[in-house]
């Protein structure tokens, strides 16, 4: 099956199975996407997981990210799953308010989920719900805020001896 | 303080009593920086709970006020036993953002360092499993074998451990005689010694009955917690990148993919032996297909990052615009969301990146196999002794630097 039949395969079982939680897909360079509503991500991995022709039963990585200027979609998720037996790769992503970052927790289909989510709270603040053990990894347990959003600059912005207008970003 | 972390000294004889033991941060037998506290009942561990990011260096975040070559550096510090493999991942990644084609001879070129580094990433990893054995011997021998690729290394691109080795593009200078000599070299010696080494581990009663069954995982567990790497195929399941998704070419080489059975050191250790093997036989294969290939090619034309010669630097206005051009990271970097991932020396190493088209990535995120696969180290333990615990850590190839990033 090439890349987009997989697309159209895939896109056709979630529109039949969760209808209103199919948001979007797109075919992004050589992975094909497909947003989803955020309530069904763990029904729908659930879903990719049991499917006896897909079998996505195998949690590559998962990445969080956040975009400040797509009000009330600010924070997103992305899951990316490989089938083993057909090699099939996907992407699947959901994107959560800023203030209520609440995503379900995919521990129940993968365990191998539980650190990543983790580490995407620690970074990002999404809250996992249904997480056996969601608090900081990396970062120390004292810190009150999220260090991977965008409001924080790496370094100090109130130096001014790194002048970054020309080349910065 | 949790409630399992505090000894509690009941009256009652029939209730047992247990005693919670700190194995790290530091500690001479984990190798880095791990810390686990365990609850003991006498040697038997009954549970644990890992504590990471004592080196957290904040990779990513760095990553986004970086242009784009300057995060080779950082990758360095990832699995810092075979960093040129995570060196390389991270050029083809960008590459791929860039639709960059390498010449097949610069390909080629990759693949002898990457698999040298395999052979170094492994012998340390088995090495040290012979220590925590009580062998000390084979470290010391084996150390000799891991200074001849170094040599090479520090030939190709002058630095020994954390390499920055190649540009996006290729290579940054064409392998010297010299270092085409050390290489023929490698090919002498490393095959004997790790025979030798074979000879003295493989088959070894007190080492056979100390590794196997040691720290087993199943297969479907191990897939569960998406292991991958030597880890993933000693399990049984024979899912390795180089096969699955070639990149730099390796889809034209002839190896075999190693699995073991039951998951445990030593069908672990048997898997990264047979690796290395593998490794040697696709480096003599590589040396023979560049024979083919036309001479002094090692990187492709792409002015956004490969460095003028320094003579026409120095001569030609043009050429010293692109440098400073390059240096200071000014690319037309298209907009894009990739994947790309390699076969690191302890797992599917991958990089996605998000560009927005700005001189530094949007966001840059790193598949780390460590960090990934360390989480089942606790319920691998579970039930084992405290000295196989120590063993199971060394086996696994769990790499600091790797797991907290």
């Amino acid at each position: 099956m090439d890349k987009e039949t997989l697309l159209t395969t895939v896109q056709d079982k979630l529109k039949a199975q969760f209808g209103g939680g199919f948001i979007s897909s797109e075919m992004v360079s050589d992975f094909p996407v497909f947003v989803l509503n955020r309530d069904i991500i763990c029904d729908a991995v659930r879903f990719l997981y049991d499917d006896a022709d897909l079998s996505f039963q195998f949690l590559t990585t998962l990445a969080g990210t956040h975009y400040p200027d797509n009000k009330g979609h600010e924070l997103g998720v992305m899951y990316q799953l490989h089938s083993l037996r057909n090699n099939y790769r996907i992407r699947l992503k959901v994107f959560v308010n800023i203030n209520e970052p609440n995503v379900p927790s995919i521990t129940p289909v993968f365990l191998g989920a539980n650190w990543m989510e983790r580490q995407e709270f620690d970074f990002f603040g999404i809250n996992f719900t249904g997480h056996p053990n969601l608090k900081r990894i990396l970062n120390m347990d004292e810190m009150t805020y999220h260090p991977m959003r965008k409001e924080f600059p790496l370094e100090d912005g109130t130096r001014e001896d790194k002048d970054d207008k020309m080349f910065g970003r | 303080m949790s409630k399992d972390k505090i000894i509690t000294v009941s009256g009652n004889d029939q209730e047992k009593e247990y005693t919670t033991l700190n194995l790290g941060p530091t500690h001479p037998a984990t190798h880095g920086i791990f810390q686990n506290v365990l609850k003991m009942d006498g040697e038997i561990i009954m549970s644990a709970e890992s504590t990471v990011g004592y080196i957290h260096r904040a990779f990513e975040k760095i990553a986004e006020h970086r242009n784009y070559y300057q995060i080779t550096t950082l990758t360095d510090r990832l699995n810092y036993c075979s960093s040129p493999i995570n060196n390389m991942g991270w050029h083809m990644a960008v590459e791929k953002l860039f639709n960059i084609e390498v010449p097949k001879r610069a390909q080629y070129l990759r693949v002898i360092i990457m698999e040298l580094s395999r052979i170094a990433d492994h012998l340390i990893c088995n090495s040290v499993i012979g220590v925590d054995t009580g062998a000390l011997t084979v470290y010391f021998y084996i150390f000799q074998l891991r200074e001849r690729i170094y040599e090479l290394f520090e030939e190709v691109c002058g630095a020994r451990l954390t390499t920055n080795i190649g540009r996006v593009g290729g290579l940054e200078r064409d392998f010297s005689p010299k270092a085409w000599a050390t290489l023929d070299k490698i090919l002498e010696e490393v095959p004997k010694g790790l025979k030798e080494f074979e000879n003295l581990l493989v088959r070894n009663r007190i080492f056979m009955d100390r590794c196997i069954g040691c720290g087993p995982i199943s297969a479907e567990k191990a897939l569960q917690y998406s292991f991958t790497g030597p880890n993933l195929r000693a399990a049984g399941v024979d899912y390795d990148v180089r096969v699955m998704n070639p990149y730099s070419s390796y889809e034209e080489f002839d190896f075999i993919v190693p699995v073991g059975t039951n998951g445990d050191t030593y069908d672990r250790f048997m898997v990264r032996e047979e690796e290395m093997w593998q490794s040697l036989s696709i480096i003599k294969q590589a040396r023979e297909k560049i024979k083919k290939e036309p001479e002094g090619v090692f990187n492709a034309n792409v002015p956004d990052f490969v460095l003028p010669p320094k003579e026409e630097v120095y001569n030609n206005m043009e050429a010293l615009i692109y440098h400073f051009k390059i240096v200071m990271g000014e690319a037309n970097v298209p907009k894009g969301e990739i994947y790309h991932s390699v076969e690191g020396g302890n797992g599917e190493l991958g990089f996605y990146i998000i560009s927005d088209g700005g001189r530094s990535p949007y966001r840059m995120h790193i598949r780390r196999p460590c960090f990934i696969y360390y989480q089942a180290y606790t319920d691998m333990i579970k039930g084992c002794l405290l000295s196989d615990a120590i063993l199971t850590m060394s086996s696994m190839n769990v790499i600091a630097g790797e797991l907290d990033a």
